[in-house]
């Protein structure tokens, strides 16, 4: 009985996914997404400045993972090879061959070999063109799309954590617990964010981890309030008290019967927090408090476009992945909150017989 | 008009909701003056039926056969038509005073709409016609109630102006589906008798729809018996309830609780004792005010339990009586001593307490809200016992909810599945046996039948009896229905706003009670008439 349990998602859940699967903006947003994703993960293998495998001399080389110094390959300097060097790469594939991945620019390569100056319009070298400093932008914005999902979700996960362990202990124990909790929020959440970052990067050069840490002492705050209140509505439901009468403690009925009911309120707000996130690190690259630079970030690229009005290609690119990247998540955040949703009627499915005993449509016969 | 006149007429009432037919070949006659009551167990279609007759369905619904209201077919009405039909010739009662009055307008406007919409009255004659309402229903103060608002508002009061919205515009029809359920049984009949006296100064035909046979027999004058959407038997409620013709309603009429309280042991050992035992409310106060007192819900008293015995405890809403039970299983902040097996119980704290907890355990009266939705009935069932007992293998968990389950009468394939595939009943079993897996020795039972339709009650109440004198368990009993308590306790103790008003031998009290309160409850629930 217990094995079998399992393996078989409740009722509810099966509902939920069979509402999210009759939304099919939400699903093929959801598919997108995905792939996207995927694809952004394995980007070193589609845009890098270093081939993917290589036999040199009858021997087998990694470059994809490993740095070789360049004195393996006949050089003079130890330093890690650069395989787009022509003098190397002559020297390489005399003794042996490369494979390079479908766009041979990485984040940060400067392509040298630019026919006018930089930034140079789309071609078959770089297909969404280069930036002002010569690299070369899809490989950017296939970085630029991991880094801040990454970012994004790191953040989301961390403000969840947070937010619900708060909540949900001021929600439980309610009284002086959520009186002052709510009093500290209050005073926390005054706190002018953005002035806080920005006065951050004046002091140390901030990093992705910097920025996460600072950015996760706030946004935690949105979830709070509904997990509080989720938890103050549970906290009296009778199976709530049955399990208190049974002996188990607080934290163990917290985490079986009171989170389970919260977490719907959860995840309908992570779509939020996820988009909230993003657009926060883009905007604070456009400003430039954000990452270090040269790193692959997407307002980064939009500061380009706005400072190379000439270059229509900058602009255009940061728009179209932003506009696509928030778009996705914002239907799938839709139709996560359909799913979510007890009285999202299916459309496949006409009204249920279940409410007409009961009687309920009466209420509106008076007053007329 | 003489009596005679049919008011209102259904020949074949056919309703469904797509493919579903939930009422079929429904076919009634109501005349001037006559209580008609369509009883049922629940989900028998009598509350569909009347919502069918008048068009108040969901579009999704799907209605067939002739309807006629003193002579004008129904079938093929236009929305203005129905609107001017419903709140002028047809008026409603529904079962939920809390919810059906708009909380943000005043008793006497909501009053005034009615007949500003239907006789077209405004201002201040609508005013003189909405007071006359309010004494024709029997209001106290009608002058200060108009400017109230609903909450301020008992529920029974709330009924009675739920009856004068219905009344307002001289209906040839009054609608009431379940109009009392949710009032204390006192209550509930007081409102039924202005209901009767109402009917015949207006010559009213009032459709009655309630599950309860016991108000049948005393206020309605014919009977239609609905099954699974189908009417079974109709006759006069003499024929009906003396004669029933089918098995069914002879089932309805037998599912009274029976039997008594299996008798105790001479010298059983006490197993809970509590002296001055009280409960008391802070109330809120606002900036700079000054506290209001504490609000005392429940006043010193002692209470004792035997092994093995059944104690209950008996009162309308408000009296205390689930507040008490909540202070002695520790679940409300409370003052007193408690003694439990010997052992003071109000003085333990934390892990100390919640170890001892195995031994009292509850089943709550919503079997709907006390089961988690999202857990299995293996782990709903199981959960206690883990905690517990954080030795035992996962065979020997799994043998032992299979077990019990079988105490309470359930398959045992149902461990695997979810609350909500199971009915009000079951439900109740399921509950029963997460709280006596842990082996308790006392288990508070908080009106776990109210919401149960009676032939399922009676079943109930023969399992916990059944698992009372196997196991040796003591109750604390919670009802307002002195039936179930009937057939449960051995002893009883009436409340009344957090006080004892009476208590002793569960017979004896019941047979002879002596304060004017439980004599009032007595009567009000029917016991009276047949012992």
């Amino acid at each position: 009985m217990t094995t079998r349990r399992h393996f078989r998602a409740s009722p509810i859940a099966r509902r939920r996914w069979q509402v999210f699967r009759g939304n099919r903006r939400a699903w093929w947003s959801l598919w997108i997404f995905a792939t996207l994703l995927v694809i952004s993960l394995g980007a070193e293998l589609i845009a890098n400045d270093k081939p993917i495998v290589m036999q040199y001399q009858g021997q087998w080389y990694v470059p994809v993972l490993i740095d070789y110094p360049e004195t393996e390959f006949n050089g003079f300097l130890p330093t890690a090879t650069d395989y787009r060097d022509p003098v190397v790469r002559r020297q390489i594939e005399e003794r042996g061959w490369m494979l390079w991945p479908p766009v041979g620019f990485s984040y940060e390569t400067l392509d040298r070999e630019l026919d006018g100056p930089a930034p140079s319009p789309p071609s078959a070298r770089h297909w969404l063109g280069t930036d002002d400093h010569g690299r070369d932008v899809f490989a950017r914005v296939l970085y630029g799309f991991r880094l801040s999902v990454v970012f994004a979700v790191i953040l989301t996960a961390g403000s969840m954590a947070l937010g619900v362990l708060i909540g949900g202990v001021q929600g439980y124990f309610g009284g002086k617990v959520d009186l002052v909790g709510q009093r500290i929020i209050e005073i926390w959440s005054g706190m002018p964010v953005l002035f806080l970052l920005i006065i951050l990067a004046s002091l140390v050069q901030p990093n992705l981890w910097w920025l996460l840490g600072i950015m996760l002492l706030f946004s935690w705050l949105g979830l709070v309030d509904i997990v509080r209140a989720e938890f103050l509505r549970a906290r009296n439901l009778e199976y709530v008290r049955a399990a208190r009468a049974m002996g188990l403690p607080s934290r163990l009925i917290m985490w079986r019967h009171v989170l389970p009911n919260a977490m719907v309120a959860t995840l309908t707000f992570i779509p939020f927090l996820f988009t909230g996130a993003i657009t926060t690190l883009t905007a604070l690259d456009f400003l430039g408090f954000g990452l270090p630079p040269g790193s692959p970030s997407l307002g980064e690229l939009v500061a380009q476009g706005k400072n190379n009005l000439q270059a229509p290609w900058l602009g255009i690119t940061a728009f179209l992945s932003l506009g696509i990247m928030l778009s996705l998540l914002v239907f799938i955040g839709e139709g996560l909150r359909d799913a979510f949703d007890p009285r999202h009627v299916l459309s496949t499915q006409t009204s249920p017989t279940a409410s007409a005993s009961s009687g309920l449509p009466g209420r509106s016969a008076h007053g007329q | 008009m003489d009596n005679d006149t049919v008011v209102f007429e259904l020949d074949g009432l056919r309703i469904a909701f797509g493919d579903t037919t939930v009422v079929e070949d429904l076919s009634l006659t109501l005349r001037r003056g006559e209580t008609a009551a369509l009883v049922g167990e629940s989900g028998s279609g009598k509350s569909v039926s009347a919502l069918g007759a008048l068009d108040l369905l969901p579009p999704s619904a799907k209605v067939d056969g002739t309807r006629r209201l003193l002579g004008e077919s129904l079938d093929g009405l236009p929305k203005t038509r129905w609107n001017a039909l419903r709140g002028g010739q047809v008026g409603f009662v529904f079962q939920e005073p809390t919810t059906s009055l708009n909380p943000l307008h005043s008793v006497g406007k909501q009053l005034a709409e009615t007949l500003r919409l239907h006789q077209g009255l405004r201002g201040r004659a609508a005013r003189e016609r909405a007071r006359e309402l309010l004494v024709a229903v029997q209001l106290p103060r009608p002058d200060v109630l108009l400017d109230a608002h609903p909450h301020q508002l008992s529920g029974g009061q709330r009924q009675r102006v739920m009856i004068a919205m219905a009344i307002a515009n001289d209906p040839a029809l009054l609608i009431a589906d379940e109009p009392t359920t949710a009032l204390d049984v006192t209550v509930q009949r007081e409102i039924l008798a202005l209901l009767a006296r109402l009917r015949d100064t207006h010559g009213m035909a009032m459709l009655f729809i309630t599950h309860d046979l016991n108000l049948v027999r005393r206020h309605a004058d014919s009977v239609h018996v609905m099954k699974q959407g189908r009417l079974i038997e109709s006759g006069t409620v003499a024929q009906v309830f003396d004669t029933p013709r089918e098995v069914y309603t002879r089932h309805l009429l037998a599912a009274e609780p029976e039997g008594r309280a299996v008798a105790l042991p001479a010298a059983a050992p006490t197993l809970l004792e509590a002296h001055a035992l009280s409960v008391a409310f802070e109330q809120g106060k606002s900036w700079l005010g000054r506290r209001p007192a504490p609000f005392v819900a429940v006043h010193p008293l002692d209470i004792q339990l035997a092994r093995g015995e059944t104690l209950g405890l008996v009162g309308e809403s408000g009296s205390g009586k689930t507040t008490l039970a909540m202070a002695l299983l520790r679940l409300t902040a409370a003052d007193g001593e408690i003694v439990f097996g010997g052992e003071r119980l109000d003085t333990l704290r934390g892990n100390a307490l919640r170890r001892r907890r195995r031994r009292f355990q509850v089943v709550f009266q919503d079997p709907y809200g006390s089961l988690s939705p999202r857990m299995p009935v293996m782990d709903i069932v199981s959960e206690g016992l883990r905690f517990h007992h954080p030795e035992l293998s996962d065979a020997e968990v799994e043998r032992r909810v299979a077990a019990t389950l079988d105490e309470v009468g359930l398959p045992a394939d149902c461990a695997a599945r979810y609350p909500h595939e199971f009915s009000g009943g079951q439900r109740q079993r399921i509950a029963v046996a997460r709280a006596i897996i842990l082996e308790p020795d006392l288990v508070v039972l908080d009106e776990p039948t109210s919401a149960l339709d009676r032939s399922v009650q009676k079943q109930l109440i023969a399992l916990l009896r059944d698992l009372q004198s196997r196991r040796g368990l003591s109750y604390l009993f919670i009802s307002h229905d002195l039936a179930v308590v009937r057939a449960m306790a051995h002893r009883v103790m009436v409340l009344k706003d957090g006080r004892v008003v009476e208590q002793g031998d569960c017979d004896t009290l019941l047979s002879r009670p002596q304060a004017d309160y439980t004599q009032r409850l007595l009567e009000a629930s029917g016991l009276g008439d047949r012992t």
